[in-house]
């Protein structure tokens, strides 16, 4: 079970980088209009 | 910092179009070696003695030619067709797409050379050698380059959720080579190498690689292709834009652990077994949030499913889909794993994914993307789209139900005990019992595989019917 002592951190230090993925989405205005962004892809090729 | 991308007007959708009948093309060849060796299974003298024809050989050959090259081609085409119109700018570089477009056709024909003459590194989905794992990492890297260029030089600010599906895609597969095909080269010169790893910890590492190729190319790949593809084909948005977003990324984080899944029973520590089997039933969650999403955008429009044989395509493999991805979690657990494992249940689990949803969603993709491509409106004939689907469709549930009952009765054989303790049945009774749903199974993927000729016909009928037309990019009037 020793890898677990690599895999634990490994994987904390991974959710910092997924929590700072979604930090930057939200705060870079990507979520800002759900609606909108759904249907924008309809209006041209 | 301007690139010279942003200042194109047009999009390139030569790339897309060049993937694009690869893709066709790469699904009649990968799917004609699939019913040759399942014809071997059946009829064992088919390997006529012949080395470079046998079933150990072609198998390989087989799976990497539907996942990497049907289905590879198929998401590089989708992927750059996607990324292009959802950012209104050209690709980041014609030079390097063109580069990934001629490097993936060689690394597949390297590979149809090399596996049948029996150069393989053994390991489920990442049998090529090393030298071709090298060109491989190249093709990636510039692959990323282009689809993450393009997201960086985009013209609209928000990154439509296809394009987040896509980019995890090619994120997870570029880790999952580099590690999982980690090997030494006894000599610069040829091919033959051993894995850094060794044993229950290469069968890991091995299985990690094997689920996530599964998770992200096979899943993470296609419902970035199907959150573009239904919506266009349907008319409407995406049911609910929030639960693509936290579905996705419930999806990536949970896929990554399912992979001991595979390893039940063996010498893998139990821990990670029941580790692997937690998050595989978690997993189903996040994977029927997909399917929703997909099939409740046709919510108000139901009735377009009776006229319309692409959205059926569509539609249809978001049920394999669910299926599947409620079937895994099942076979994930241990109990009942202890039945499937090493049966032909794996097999038909294995095909109800990559025949039902994989391919159907590649198809009824295509079926959008390739009059488009061509100046048409639509593909030369829809009544072959349509008898394209019925051939599919009947196809897959003739194969998944033999496997099925197969596997079963495999598992029930296996483990039938005397009442003294010997075992009721000779490992070759199970075989010589499972031969006629070998034959059923053979009928359902030889269906298919009439289906994808039939494909490929209308394709060429309508590329030669067509021509190349350059699209505009339109003027962004919403903020950028």
């Amino acid at each position: 079970m020793d890898i677990l002592y690599f895999l634990v951190p490994l994987s904390v230090v991974l959710v910092f980088f997924i929590i700072g993925g979604i930090w930057w989405a939200i705060y870079s205005g990507q979520f800002d209009d759900m609606e909108k962004e759904g249907e924008r892809i309809l209006k041209d090729g | 910092m301007a690139f010279a991308n942003s200042q194109a007007t047009t999009y390139n959708d030569k790339v897309v179009r060049q993937f694009a009948i690869m893709t066709v093309i790469w699904g009649v060849v990968g799917m004609l070696v699939g019913v040759i060796i399942a014809s071997q299974l059946a009829w064992p003298e088919l390997n006529m003695g012949i080395s470079f024809l046998s079933f150990g050989r072609l198998r390989p050959l087989h799976t990497n030619a539907v996942i990497f090259a049907f289905g590879g081609c198929g998401l590089f085409a989708t992927s750059y067709y996607v990324v292009q119109r959802t950012c209104q700018v050209r690709l980041f570089s014609d030079k390097l797409a063109a580069f990934t477009f001629w490097g993936w056709q060689l690394v597949i024909l390297l590979a149809a050379i090399s596996l049948p003459l029996g150069y393989t590194s053994g390991k489920e989905y990442a049998e090529l050698e090393w030298p071709i794992d090298i060109l491989l990492t190249l093709v990636w890297v510039t692959y990323a380059i282009v689809f993450f260029g393009t997201i960086g030089t985009r013209k609209v600010r928000h990154i439509y959720v296809a394009n987040w599906f896509f980019g995890a895609f090619i994120l997870a597969i570029a880790i999952l080579h580099l590690v999982n095909s980690a090997a030494i080269p006894v000599a610069l010169m040829g091919m033959k190498s051993y894995s850094a790893y060794a044993g229950v910890q290469d069968a890991m590492v091995q299985w990690w690689y094997g689920h996530n190729a599964v998770g992200f190319f096979l899943t993470a790949g296609f419902l970035g292709m199907m959150y573009y593809f239904i919506p266009k084909q349907a008319g409407r948005p995406v049911y609910s834009y929030r639960l693509s977003i936290v579905h996705f990324w419930a999806l990536i984080f949970t896929y990554m652990w399912a992979g001991p899944h595979h390893l039940h029973y063996t010498a893998l520590p139990d821990w990670t077994q029941s580790l692997g089997m937690v998050f595989s039933l978690i997993l189903l969650a996040p994977s029927w949030g997909g399917m929703i999403n997909g099939i409740m955008t046709l919510s108000g429009a139901w009735h377009k499913l009776r006229d319309d044989p692409i959205l059926r395509f569509l539609i249809v493999s978001l049920s394999f889909y669910g299926m599947s991805t409620f079937e895994g979690p099942m076979m994930a657990i241990k109990t009942v794993n202890a039945l499937s494992h090493y049966t032909d249940w794996t097999v038909g689990h294995v095909h109800s994914g990559a025949l039902g949803w994989v391919g159907l969603v590649t198809m009824g993709s295509m079926y959008y993307l390739i009059p488009r491509l061509f100046g048409q409106k639509q593909m030369f004939s829809v009544k072959a789209i349509e008898v394209h689907f019925y051939m599919a469709t009947i196809g897959i549930v003739l194969y998944i139900a033999a496997l099925w009952i197969a596997g079963v009765m495999q598992g029930l054989m296996w483990r039938s005990i005397n009442p003294d303790g010997t075992l009721t049945y000779t490992f070759v009774e199970s075989v010589k019992a499972s031969y006629p749903f070998y034959v059923l199974r053979l009928a359902g993927g030889a269906l298919y595989l009439t289906g994808m000729i039939i494909m490929l016909w209308n394709t060429i009928k309508t590329a030669t019917a067509g021509r190349s037309v350059s699209v505009n990019i339109p003027a962004v009037a919403a903020h950028a």
